[in-house]
């Protein structure tokens, strides 16, 4: 997410309609989205071994999709919760740094504050920051938010009823988790070390993956980007801090 | 899995609430943008080749994962990502 001056411009107030129209139509696509993978995440959850309630209530209050897939994925091969609830909390620190733009931009005040926290995720924040002017952003971020957090839930609930009553393997879920993974990664490697940070952690998650408890590798693993964040980059201004 | 719901949801209101000079320090932004990164691609490498802590890979998941790559590499959305995978991997396990 880079750095991204909001600027209430002229132009904010030029083609508002035509603006909001685009605005709900990118929202809606990523609602159905949420649906689809709201639906497999209630699948998986409850082949891993989660009451239909577990499921519902990870998706209601956590409501951040990796890392709900994180905790159920270890919870699956019978890791130790301790090891899943630490990986779905390292995955949820992102948010917290979302939180800075969307801060800026959104401009929540009392009771909305706390909803707009719950709202911060990947998808509302790059909604807010891809637009131009602080109306359209809010605009687009509380509209992502509640058409994702609604569909997310839906499908969830969907999802955890279907999963009890068929096989998730012959349905190829199997493959769900990893791929979702695989797209939410892939953007991100365009980032500096990127490439040189996924590599140390599949080295990592490999060498670990026998020797010690499931979840652990991927604990580990985040040493590898403290690590790499920690060494100075090598850059021709000397960004000292 | 409540103590962990809070957890993530007061990692977002700290963000929200924080004044910018503590998460806009650039060795903490660097960190936190490593972090996913190093997550996610562990969490790939364990959902594909770890099964009861050993080294075990299914080949028609694998074979998922990859058709869902190429989509990726051909620059396609996430919903298409996702829907090739489980489809080739159903498709397998249904064939084969």
């Amino acid at each position: 997410m880079s750095t991204l001056t909001p600027s209430s411009s002229a132009a904010e107030a030029a083609e508002p309609f035509a603006e909001r129209a685009a605005i709900t139509r990118a929202a809606a696509g990523i609602a159905v989205y949420a649906a689809a993978f709201g639906l497999a995440f209630g699948a998986v959850a409850i082949a891993a071994g989660l009451s239909l309630l577990q499921t519902c209530v990870l998706s209601v209050v956590m409501f951040t999709g990796a890392s709900q897939f994180a905790l159920v994925g270890i919870i699956a091969v019978a890791g130790s919760p301790y090891a899943a609830l630490a990986a779905a909390l390292l995955l949820g620190v992102r948010n917290a740094f979302y939180g800075v733009p969307v801060a800026g931009i959104v401009q929540p005040r009392g009771l909305g504050r706390l909803l707009a926290a719950h709202f911060v995720i990947d998808e509302t924040t790059a909604m807010a920051v891809a637009q131009a002017g602080n109306r359209a952003a809010r605009y687009a971020f509380w509209t992502t938010g509640v058409g994702l957090f609604t569909m997310w839930n839906l499908g969830t609930l969907a999802g955890a009823v279907i999963g009890s009553s068929i096989n998730t393997s012959a349905l190829g879920l199997d493959a769900a988790a990893p791929a979702i993974f695989l797209a939410l990664l892939w953007p991100q490697l365009s980032r500096d070390r990127g490439p040189a940070v996924a590599a140390g952690a599949v080295a990592v998650a490999l060498a670990l993956v026998t020797i010690t408890p499931a979840g652990a590798p991927i604990i580990a693993a985040a040493g590898v980007a403290i690590i790499a964040g920690l060494t100075p980059a090598r850059q021709h201004g000397g960004q000292s801090s | 899995m409540l103590v962990g719901s809070l957890g993530c949801y007061c990692l977002k209101l700290v963000g929200v609430s924080l004044p910018e000079s503590v998460l806009g320090h650039p060795r903490v932004q660097r960190i936190a943008g490593l972090l996913p990164i190093a997550m996610l691609s562990a969490l790939i490498t364990t959902d594909l080749f770890d099964v009861n802590r050993h080294y075990h890979a299914d080949w028609r998941t694998l074979a998922g994962v990859g058709v869902g790559a190429v989509a990726l590499w051909r620059g396609r959305s996430l919903l298409v990502v996702f829907v090739v995978a489980i489809a080739t991997d159903a498709l397998l396990r249904l064939i084969v």
